[in-house]
Order: structure tokens, then sequence, then C-alpha cells
């Protein structure tokens, strides 16, 4: 296979996910407003900019400053606090001259710098064992906390599956696998009294959606109706009544693959899921094969962040796991997380460069 | 995969088995249960609404409205749809004529948070435009539109064309074959009820797509409603409201018909109520206290009202003896005041007597004692027999519900005494007729016998230009011969044109007036009453007259009846002959 193909094939796959996000956004947009499709295709340039300037330099340098970019993004998560601006219950967004980014996405793309570094200063091909856990856990800890009190169930869970993934992939002792195993089923028991009551409703319902089909449940059963009534072909451009009608919420955001399943049908679905996995399978081969300790684990945990947003989002649509607030990469409207994950596709494609100049 | 990490492999194959979930899902959701989804999708946003049709029109015999219909829009909201309560009632407030306090009221009433709760019935004209282009503000907020009954010559004849109200849940069990429905609208009573199935017409059907709060977007299918049938009574539309105004301040009956068809021409109960007030939202306070009245004004008196002949039933005497020949027509009787049967005294109602009276003078001055002894010499049964050939007792067969029956003993059946036989010559004791009865008798005797069914129905038209008639029936001949008929319709004539004559009162210039007073007894008096206005109101007796006009060529029957009267020829007969002369007068 030519080296270039190779390469630039995830490039395919990024724009063909783009490409059809846009249109399924502008698809949106006819009934919610046009500052909607224009605004995404701002971050769109934005992200793509400085996707091709981590792609040009060179990641090494991500190493050197990965403390920076990690404190950086904590101490916007805290700035949340004070100065974060609600909406529907939640202070996810630091608004500023019209703009409102979300220090969450950031957040995850620090963590990730982070333990790429932690990691590849240790030697490699031994198991992780439980004392060289506990600073990556800390690290983890700190943005988590920042974040499940705001509340965002969703980039919680990112966080420390990306951490579950990346030391997973490495390998950790079996003693540490138990340890932190029975540790994670205590936290989970606690962790549901510290939920909120529409965090566990959200939970209950996904169990039995028709319990309460115009409360909580409602989500759920109407991006159900949604995909399903799409059918084979769709319903068209434009003609997702579900949507347009009001029944499907949030269909530019988080259930935006509903939109994109009623009006492009299994054909248009199984496309991008098959999409989103040729993806995904460019991504970890970038992690499998980098040359340097550092480039495989950051490639890593961009992956399983990649992996992590598509699988719960589409979980979440699908019906398959319980309604968690995660934007669908490349698809959902809003501009941290598109920027962050075309810095993300920018510093894979910086990794394979890397990997072909040195291999 | 590469050499460098073996262990990280497992991570290809949970990506890939994660993916083709996905993919099974999705095939399992659009392709698999497609279908499903894809009519709840259409259950979503499609909304089959009815479209109410256009109840039939009813009209006099000349044409005349007396019902018609008109839209009636009606505020609605939903509470569940509200962000609010406060707000929403001082914005509300401000386009309607309803104060914030009783918008909050009602809110703060509802029972459900998605039942709609009512705010307003039947918006003004300006009401309904500033809510129109306000609606957008106020999702909670529906308008109703209700097809409502008008009633452009106010309320005509009430009881008998009947009211209109929502169906209800019994009504639906009752008539689900019909196709009716929650929502509908449905006759309740008098002629409403009687021609539901003509006046109905069909209900239309319009599919709508609503978007997610109920509102609609836009009409994919209509088709539209066919209006019930307009109908033509006979009735007509003055000579009612002359009996309506006649009765104004009594309680009691008028019916007029016309003695060659059975035609009813007026029917008039009174005390009476407005129709405007019932239907959908009649106040339920109203509606007890209209029920609870003690002077019944929902009853039709006319049909549903039974009292005793009193003295009309003397003609049902007469014509039975003189047809079986039990009496010569100047057979003379002696009248002292008072009659002896046993060691029982019967008396007459004039204290001292008529003296010696023939079958001519007993009708006319309505000697009680001449119809004692006539009553019996025929004996009970042949009473009875005679008057149920006239229909009395029985249902007369007009065309509406809820008609009584009335009532006639059967003296083989039970306990009968010779005091009993003299009571009922003279039209008391348990007998019981309606006035309208008692109009079809008259008819009769103006018809030598021919009894026709009284029918208030003429025509019906379809929006179409479809018409049926109804024609007169005949019920049948009373086996009579025109000679009895001759002799005691000269008697009639004589009752309101001979100076002695009970029914003077009724007497029109130029015009021979036949008719016969009644009167009814309430309770039996131990001794004379000398002014029967010392007694109390509901002791006094019930005045009956029942007339034709012409005598030679009758164009009109009636019957009156007031109740608590006083005497037939002093209470009855003057507004017999109201209506009588105004019927002649106005007719062309």
């Amino acid at each position: 296979m030519k080296w270039w193909l190779r390469d630039f094939s995830g490039l395919i796959y990024l724009l063909s996910l783009l490409a059809i996000g846009l249109i399924n956004l502008w698809s949106a947009s006819t009934t919610i407003g046009v500052s909607l499709f224009t605004k995404q295709l701002i971050w769109v340039v934005i992200g793509s900019a400085l996707g091709l300037w981590c792609y040009l330099a060179d990641y090494k340098q991500f190493e050197n400053i990965a403390y920076y970019l990690y404190f950086g993004a904590v101490f916007l998560l805290g700035l949340l606090y004070p100065l974060g601006v609600e909406i529907e219950g939640a202070k996810r967004w630091l608004g500023f001259a019209g703009f409102y980014i979300q220090p969450s996405e950031f957040a995850k793309l620090g963590l990730i710098v982070v333990l790429a570094r932690y990691f590849s200063k240790r030697p490699v091909q031994e198991d992780l064992s439980l004392s060289e856990l506990g600073l990556p856990i800390l690290m983890v800890l700190l943005p988590f906390c920042l974040v499940v009190f705001q509340p965002d169930l969703g980039t919680g869970l990112v966080l420390v599956g990306i951490l579950g993934i990346v030391t997973l992939w490495i390998g950790v002792e079996k003693r540490a696998i138990l340890f932190l195993g029975v540790l994670a089923s205590l936290g989970c028991v606690g962790g549901w009294f510290l939920l909120k009551d529409y965090q566990k409703q959200r939970i209950i319902s996904f169990l039995d959606p028709w319990k309460d089909p115009l409360g909580t449940g409602y989500h759920l059963i109407q991006s159900k109706i949604a995909i399903g009534s799409g059918g084979l072909w769709g319903k068209g451009l434009g003609l997702g009544t579900q949507a347009r009608l009001g029944f499907l919420p949030e269909y530019h955001t988080d259930f935006v693959f509903a939109l994109l399943g009623e009006e492009w049908g299994f054909v248009g679905a199984a496309f991008v899921i098959l999409l989103f996995l040729g993806f995904l399978f460019w991504a970890f081969e970038t992690a499998q094969k980098a040359k340097d300790a550092f480039g495989r684990f950051l490639a890593m945990g961009i992956t399983s962040l990649f992996f992590l947003h598509v699988t719960i989002n589409m979980g979440m649509t699908l019906g398959l796991l319980p309604v968690v607030g995660l934007p669908l990469p490349f698809f959902s409207y809003g501009g941290s997380c598109m920027v962050v994950s075309l810095i993300a596709v920018g510093l894979l494609l910086s990794i394979r460069k890397k990997r072909r100049f040195f291999g | 995969m590469s050499k460098s990490s073996p262990k990280g492999k497992w991570l290809f194959w949970v990506i890939l088995i994660v993916f083709f979930i996905f993919l099974g899902r999705v095939w399992q959701l659009q392709i698999i249960e497609g279908e499903k989804y894809r009519q709840l999708a259409d259950k979503n946003r499609l909304r089959l609404e009815k479209v109410l049709p256009p109840r039939g029109k009813i009209f006099d015999r000349k044409g005349r409205l007396i019902v018609g219909n008109k839209p009636s829009f009606d505020l609605f909201m939903v509470p569940a749809d509200l962000k609010g309560k406060e707000g929403f009632a001082r914005e509300l407030s401000s386009l309607l004529d309803l104060s914030e306090k009783e918008i909050l009221k009602r809110i703060n009433d509802a029972r459900s948070p998605f039942e709609m709760v009512r705010i307003k019935k039947d918006l003004s004209f300006e009401e309904l435009s500033r809510i129109s282009a306000h609606l957008w503000d106020f999702p909670a907020l529906r308008i109703v539109v209700s097809p409502t009954r008008v009633y452009p010559q106010g309320p005509v004849a009430p009881h008998l064309i009947g009211t209109v109200g929502e169906i209800t849940q019994e009504e639906i069990r009752r008539l689900r074959d019909k196709g009716y429905e929650v929502g509908d609208y449905i006759g309740k009573s008098g002629l409403e009820l009687q021609y539901e199935e003509l006046l109905r017409g069909k209900k239309g059907g319009r599919q709508v797509e609503v978007d997610a709060f109920g509102r609609r977007v836009r009409i994919l299918q209509e088709i539209d409603p066919q209006p019930g049938w307009d109908l033509y009574l006979n009735i007509d539309l003055e000579l009612q409201l002359k009996a309506q105004s006649l009765l104004e301040g009594k309680r009691g009956a008028i019916v007029a018909m016309d003695p060659r068809s059975g035609e009813i021409l007026a029917i008039a109960s009174s005390p009476s109520f407005d129709p405007r007030e019932f239907g959908r939202f009649m106040d339920p306070q109203k509606w007890r206290s209209l029920e609870k009245d003690p002077s019944r004004p929902l009853i039709n008196r006319a049909i549903q009202g039974i009292y005793p002949p009193g003295s009309v039933f003397k003609i049902i005497v007469a014509l039975a003896a003189l047809t079986m020949g039990q009496v010569e027509p100047q057979e003379r009787f002696y009248c002292p005041g008072y009659f002896t049967l046993g060691n029982r005294t019967f008396r007459c109602w004039k204290e001292e007597g008529h003296g010696s009276v023939t079958l001519y003078k007993g009708i006319v001055q309505s000697c009680d004692v001449y119809f004692y002894q006539l009553g019996l010499r025929i004996g009970p049964k042949a009473m009875i027999e005679f008057a149920k050939w006239f229909g009395l007792g029985d249902f007369n067969g007009i065309d509406l519900p809820g008609e009584k029956k009335g009532f006639l003993p059967s003296p083989q059946r039970e306990k009968w005494f010779g005091g009993d036989t003299v009571v009922m010559a003279i039209g008391q004791g348990r007998l019981a007729v309606t006035p309208l009865q008692l109009v079809t008798f008259i008819t009769a005797i103006a018809n030598d016998g021919r009894l026709y069914r009284p029918f208030l129905l003429r025509e019906a038209k379809e929006a179409s230009g479809k018409i049926i008639h109804f024609n007169p029936q005949l019920k049948g001949e009373v086996p009579i011969s025109q000679e009895v008929f001759q002799v005691v319709k000269t008697a009639l004539e004589g009752v309101v044109e001979d100076p002695q004559g009970t029914g003077r009162a009724s007497r029109l210039e130029g015009v021979k007036v036949a008719g016969k007073t009644g009167t009814a007894q309430v309770r039996g008096m131990p001794q004379r009453v000398k002014d029967p206005l010392s007694l109390p109101y509901e002791h006094r007796d019930h005045a009956w007259f029942v007339a034709y006009a012409d005598a030679d060529h009758p164009s009109i029957a009636v019957s009156v009846l007031v109740e608590h009267g006083g005497t037939g020829g002093g209470t009855a007969a003057p507004l017999a002959r109201e209506l009588i002369k105004y019927w002649l007068n106005t007719r062309p």
C-alpha cells in the first residue's frame, strides 16, 4: 500500500463524516435557524486550522507542555463555578463575545496528553502495578470531580473511560484489576446515592421507557421512533417529522444521530456507523504502530476518546444505553467538541507522519 | 497489528463488536421494526379531527326560521403546557373580557394537568380576533369551535323544539352503532331528540399534521361534513307566539290543531325555559333549580301534563247515550242543584239548580245533575269504551318523545260503585287526559268522527334539495252516526253562542265557535265553595276549554288548560277566543 494512502485513508473517513455531519446539521438548521449551520462552519474552519497546525508541528511539543495543557483545562473547569453560563440546570459553558466554549471538551484532551506523558516515562512491556496507577487516577479524579458536579455525568464517564481503556491496553496486573474492580463496584453503589434525581430517573427510564412516556422516558422513545420510522431509505433531507415537528428533542446536539436515522434511513445510518468504524480502526492502527511511546499513548488516548464518544452517544440514541448528554463527534452542533476533535485528528496524522519519517 | 503491543489487540475486537451491535440495532429498528415505528411517528404527528356537520335548521310552516346554527368559539387551556400561572393570567386578562382573578380560579380548579380547562365560552368577535393574534404566545391555549343552536325568534316552543347537548357516556354506549363518539352533539329532548336521525347530518373528517405541542401545522386531507336535514313544522310561528303570550304568568298548556289534517299549529306550555341556557356549558346550578322548580318548567304540559277532563267529558257521555239510544235529545231531567244516590249527595255546580234540562241545555249549561243520570243509564263501561274510541287515555302518537298516556279506569277490574259512575260522568274521579288528547278529541267531533294523528313535521329538506313530505294520517273513524254528532255539535255551538252558555267568553263576532268548558277538581270539597280565590292556589280547580271554529267549516281546533285557573268558562275560554280570533284574522 502506498504510504500516503495508508496515512491519509483516515482523512477520507474524516472528510466523509464531516460532510455528512454538516449536511445533516444544515437540515436541522432549516427549522432551528441558519445561524446554527454557519456557526458550525466557522468552528470547522477554526478546528481545521488548529488541526493542520498540529499536523505540521511536532506533536512532541505537546509532551513538553502537557502539564500546562492539563492544568489550564482544569483551571477553565474551575472557572465554570463562578462564571459558567447555566443552561437547563447545568453550568457547562464559558461565554465570551457571543461564543461559548465547553471546558470539559478541552479537559479530555488535556487528560489524554498528560496521561500519555506519564505512561511514556515508564519502562515498556511491563503490566501496570497498583502503585503506578495512583498518579493517573488522581489525574482523572481532579477534572472528574469538577465535571460531575457541574453536573455533567457524560464527560465524567469519558474521563474515567479514557484512563480505563489506555491502562488496559497497556496491561494491568491482575491484583490491581481485582482491587480496582472492587473499588469501582463500591464506587458505583455509593455513586448512585450521589446522583442527582434526574440522573437516576434517566437510568430508570432507560430500563423501562414506557413507564413514564411523557416524562423521562420521552427522549428515548422519541429517538427510537425517529430512527425506526426512517426505514430503509429515510424520509429525505428536511422531511423528518419527528425532529421537525418537535417530538424529537435536542436533534441538533445529543440526538443528532436520530435525525440522521430518520432522514437518511438505514442506508445513511449504517454508512455512518461503518465510516466511524473505519475511522476508529485507522486511529487504533496509529496507536498500535506508533514508534515512540508518547505518540503511541497519545494516539491511544485519542482513539479511546472517539470510541467512548461515539459508543455512548449512539448507544443512547439507539436506546441501548441510558440518556447521557454527550455529543457525537463531527455531527453534533457545538464548537468545543468540533475543535477538539479536529485537533485530535491533526495529532493522529502528525503521529503517522513521524512513523513514516523514522520508520 | 504491530508486535509492539500484542496485548492491546483485544481493543480491535471490542470496537468491531460494539459497531456490529450498532449495525444490528439500526437494522432492527429501521428494517425489522421500521413499520411499527413509522406508525408511531404518524401517530405522533397525524390527528384525525372530526368536523361536525351543521345540524338541520327548523322552520315553521311558512318557512320562518325558528332554530338555526352558529359556531361558538370557546377558549380552553391545558395546564400542563403552562409556564407560570400569574403571568399567563395577567397577559390573558388584558385580551379577554375576564378578570385576572377569574382566570386564576379556573386554572386552579383544574383536575388534571392534561385535562383542558375552559376559560371562557362563546368568545365575542373582538375577543376571538385578539386571542387569535396572540395564540402563538400562549401555547397552553386552545380554541374549540362547537356548533351551537341559535333561536332568532327567542324561545319559540322550547318544550316542543327541545334541546341539544354533548353526548353522554350512556348515550354513546347505546348508540355506538350509529357512529356517535365522544364530543358529538345529540338531541336531548323534544323534536331535537325525535328527529335526531334527520337533523344530525354526517360528520366530516380532517387529517391534520400537528407539532409536539399539538398545534396544527397543516391540513393533509379533508372530507366535508354533510349538514342535517332542515325541518319544516306545521307550527305557525305567529300563532305559537300568541299562544305563549296568552299563557304568560299562568301554568297551563295550549294546543291548536288543524282539524282537517291533524297538523299541530301551536303547542305551548307554561311556565317555560330559555333553551339558550342549555347545551354544553349549562350552569349546573341553573339546571338543578329548573329541575327542582315546583312549577316544573321543563315539563311539556301539552303532552305530559295529565288532568281530569272535567265537564269536557260530558260530550262523550252525551254521544254514548245518544248512540246507545239511552236518551232522546228532548228528554227532560230535573236538576234541583243536587243529586242523591243511595245515601250520597252529589252537587250540581249551580247551587240553585238548572230546573228542567234537555240534552242541549245540559251541555250548554254543563248541568252536572243531567249527566249524573245519563252516566248511570249507560254505565261506566260504555263511557270508557267511547272515550277510548276518541283516543283518550292512550298515546295520540304525536311525533314527540315523552307523550303521556293519561288514564282511563277499568270498571270491570276494579271495585266500582255507583258513585264512581256518577263522578266519571262529569269527568272527575280517576280519569286523566292530556291537553293534546282533548284537542285530538274535539277535532274528531268537528270532523264527525274522523280521528287524525296529531303531527308536527310536514317536510324535511336535505341540502341537496331532496324533500320528504309527511302526510296527514287518518287513525280511524268513530262509529257514531251523523245525526248524533249533529245534535251534540249544535249544543257545543250553544255553549258559546247561547246567552246561558258556559263558554260565552269565547264568543267571536261573525264567527261561529263551538266549544265546551271544563272545570277539573283538584280535590273534593265537602262544602260548596263560594269564592274560589279564597282557596289556596294548589287547591283551586283546573280550567279547561276545548273549541273549534268556524263551527260549520272548522279550520282550527284548540284545547286550553290553565292549572288552578278556576272555571273553564272564566279563565280558559277567553284564551281560546283570543287564539281563534288571531288565527282567523291573520289567515289569508
